[in-house]
């Protein structure tokens, strides 16, 4: 971000240099050099101390022995075998990757498009549209945590809503929780309740900047309204459709909270973020079984990342 | 003091306000970047000790870090520190922090700067930590407190180097726990064996409940049942020695500790890997479920007030004659030593109060879910399941602490929580669950610490 905006100040100032004004303005005073230092130097260094630094320490750290005890000369390395071991002998990582991009799935395709359903209706000044806005966007304030517990008051086995509603809490219980099949789905329905209302706001901003006139002019052309979203609004939506795309990566990736409340994420619950956790932060940690873990995440982040910066640089190339 | 040197040499020459924030984040950047590389220095220098510490003169602010942040405990704390405070005139200083909070720290907080005294638990999650050098030995608080305590308190207070490193506090058995008034009305009678044990669980099964009110979404209460199955199948010495070196989990002994497992896991409540502990106490206290293997501190809580007395329970029942019902899981919860207190006089002159009798029934009040360590306690105040605690773990011929305590933390919670999980999903899988923790337990127990 930092890059890109830097870029745009800098051809603003130069551009009108280029056309008519003297050469004054083209040159920085030593205190503007000194502002523009600043607000390039400091995000960066802040950037990489902050987040390079740790990242590549991970993946240092993944190649090692470390029980995060005692000096750091007590780290052994041991080269790829952390790497070797998640792959043969942890069961919790197949799985965990599998859960993983489940949940990618289930949001590409439920929240995503039922978020812009929702914005889309929600934008034709329906009556009530604030009223129904604000509670399809009230899930998303809470906190994920909260989700998490509600998923339990919701689907407990014996004491949940479900089975006591449905007659299931004491005989033929369906064990929403506990059996490893089931219960990710159940996490999953509350967590595409939360980002379904994510996705509505940020596409209903999209659609309030889309320009009315252009909506009027097709009306006018004779256009019905399938035919105005597909050809006026939709590409209108692009910048958030790219918004929703990252969010909806991010999101996916990050997905901790709820199944951590649950059962601490085990027993079908299985994500990347917990197996990281419970192998770094514990009473005794195995940080470097832990870091590579951690590495094999950001691999998968980077898959989905890396295109997008690379179609983000391309257009401004062309611009 | 060292940290601060880092902050500074961060701050250097500073201009322009608005970028003033920004660096003073920097500076907290370096700040943390400084502290994280002093402190292995600083665990390089922190003294061996060596001699006795004068307790008589102790004086001044004792730090306390405490697992005990909800209520009901911290209560019992409370009082318990208002009377320390008298005995000793020391002034006690409590950081209190969430149980499961202080255990996933624990790491972080005793190679950081720790309180002069802490909650802890007694085994191998002690031993570990004694190990690794980040305790005080408190052999000279034993010198005084020792004759209240038994031999089997003693070895379990004991790092592996012969020291003491824990003053303990309480503890409760893990057992078979029943309603008498229900057991009462359907007339049943506590079992002996193994095979006794099935059949009456078959029998409450045709009676219309719950046989074992069994739950496992925590992951923890089934370490308890494995325990037990393994010291009664295999005997406590092959237990002790499966958790400290965890080189014979894929073993013929171990497969018959899951295919008895398997025989009592169709009498188990229905849905129990969704369920809580305290849903499946619930069940014991409506009465819709039989029987339950758990710990008094975790059943005591639930049945309390005139239901009390209404609680009862049985030893785990024997499989192997040769051993019998001998072995008793008994989990110490007790008290630990920084390794550099501030106040290591007044840390071990708290210490000799907290290993008497007297501490102890004060700080159990009306707690019917534990008892103490020390003997000389007033029993007469205690619950009907209390005493029969004290009397199980008194005639026990060898106390466990409890799975999480037995062996190591990393291997405990990461390898063996999920994997017990898995096998009361899929019993039929228990051969290759345990090649599985085998090759595990290998690469952990290999890594030494």
């Amino acid at each position: 971000m930092t890059s890109t905006d830097l870029a745009g100040a800098d051809a603003a100032a130069r551009r009108p240099s280029a056309a008519r004004r003297p050469r004054r303005v083209r040159r920085l005073t030593g205190a503007d050099r000194t502002v523009l230092g600043l607000m390039a130097g400091v995000p960066t260094l802040l950037t990489v101390a902050l987040v390079w630094v740790p990242a590549l320490a991970s993946v240092v750290l993944s190649f090692s022995n470390w029980s995060g005890f005692g000096s750091f000369s007590s780290i052994q390395w041991v080269g790829t075998e952390n790497y070797k071991n998640i792959f043969t002998i942890y069961p919790e990582f197949p799985p965990a990757i599998e859960h993983n991009l489940l949940w990618l799935a289930v949001f590409f395709c439920l929240p995503a498009p039922v978020g812009l359903f929702l914005a889309v209706q929600l934008d034709k000044q329906i009556r009530f549209s604030r009223i129904y806005q604000s509670v399809l966007f009230l899930p998303v304030v809470l906190s994920l945590a909260l989700i998490g517990f509600m998923t339990e008051l919701i689907f407990s086995p014996t004491q949940g809503l479900i089975n006591n509603l449905t007659g299931h809490a004491h005989h033929h219980v369906i064990d929403w929780i506990g059996n490893p099949s089931l219960n990710i789905y159940a996490v999953l329905v509350m967590a595409c309740w939360r980002q379904t209302g994510y996705v509505m706001i940020l596409f209903l901003a999209g659609l309030k900047s889309v320009d009315p006139s252009l909506k009027e002019a097709a009306a006018l052309d004779g256009a019905g309204g399938w035919q105005t979203f597909r050809h006026v609004v939709w590409p209108a939506l692009r910048p958030i459709n790219i918004v929703v795309l990252v969010v909806t990566v991010i999101e996916s990736l990050r997905a901790f909270d709820i199944v951590y409340i649950i059962n601490k994420g085990t027993n079908g619950l299985e994500l990347l973020s917990v197996l990281v956790t419970d192998n770094i932060i514990g009473e005794a940690s195995r940080i470097g079984f832990g870091s590579a873990l951690a590495t094999i995440l950001l691999v998968i982040s980077l898959v989905f990342i890396v295109p997008y910066l690379i179609s983000m640089f391309r257009k401004d190339q062309n611009q | 003091m060292v940290q601060s040197t880092g902050g500074i040499g961060g701050s250097g020459r500073g201009s322009g306000r608005g970028v003033l924030d920004r660096r003073s984040i920097l500076r907290g950047a370096l700040f943390g970047a400084g502290a994280l590389a002093v402190s292995p220095l600083l665990a390089a220098c922190g003294s061996g000790g060596g001699g006795s510490t004068d307790t008589s003169k102790a004086t001044g602010t004792v730090t306390f870090g405490s697992n005990a942040a909800v209520p009901q405990p911290k209560g019992a704390y409370q009082t318990l520190f208002a009377a320390a405070e008298k005995s000793t005139k020391l002034t006690i200083k409590p950081n209190w922090v969430d149980h499961n909070t202080f255990q996933q720290n624990i790491s972080s907080y005793l190679q950081g700067n720790p309180d002069d005294v802490f909650n802890w638990f007694a085994g191998e999650r002690m031993q570990f930590f004694a190990g690794q050098g980040l305790v005080s030995d408190v052999n000279q608080v034993w010198d005084t407190i020792g004759g209240a305590y038994t031999d089997a308190m003693k070895a379990q207070s004991k790092g592996k180097d012969g020291k003491y490193y824990l003053v303990p506090f309480d503890y409760y058995p893990w057992a078979v726990f029943y309603s008498k008034s229900l057991w009462a009305s359907k007339g049943y009678t506590v079992p002996q064996t193994w095979d006794q044990f099935i059949a009456l669980a078959t029998k409450m099964k045709q009676d219309g409940l719950v046989p074992v009110s069994f739950t496992d979404k925590d992951g923890w209460p089934a370490m308890g049942t494995f325990d037990y199955l393994n010291m009664r199948i295999n005997g406590f010495d092959f237990h002790i020695d499966l958790m400290r070196n965890g080189d014979k989990w894929n073993s013929p002994q171990v497969k018959q500790v899951f295919d008895t497992w398997s025989e009592l896991i169709p009498y188990y409540s229905p849905g129990f890997l969704g369920m809580t502990w305290q849903e499946g106490a619930q069940q014991l206290l409506n009465k819709q479920a039989g029987m339950t293997v758990l710990g008094l501190d975790q059943i005591g809580t639930i049945f309390t007030g005139s239901r009390a007395d209404d609680l009862a329970f049985f030893a785990f029942p024997e499989v192997n004659s040769a051993y019998g019902q001998d072995a008793v899981e008994a989990p110490i919860d007790g008290f630990m030593v920084a390794r550099s207190p501030k106040n290591k006089a007044g840390a071990f002159k708290l210490l000799e109060y907290f290993g008497t009798a007297a501490a102890q029934q004060l700080w159990l009040g009306s707690n019917p879910a534990d008892i103490a360590t020390a003997s000389g306690v007033d029993t007469s105040k205690y619950t009907a399941p209390q005493n029969a605690a004290v009397k199980l773990i008194t005639g026990a011929k060898q106390l466990s602490q409890f799975m999480d305590r037995d062996t190591r933390p990393d291997f405990a919670d990461p390898v063996m929580l999920p994997a017990i999980q898995k096998f009361l999903n899929s019993p039929k899988d228990a051969a290759s669950i345990m090649k599985n923790i085998d090759q595990q337990a290998k690469t952990i127990f290999a890594s030494g610490s």
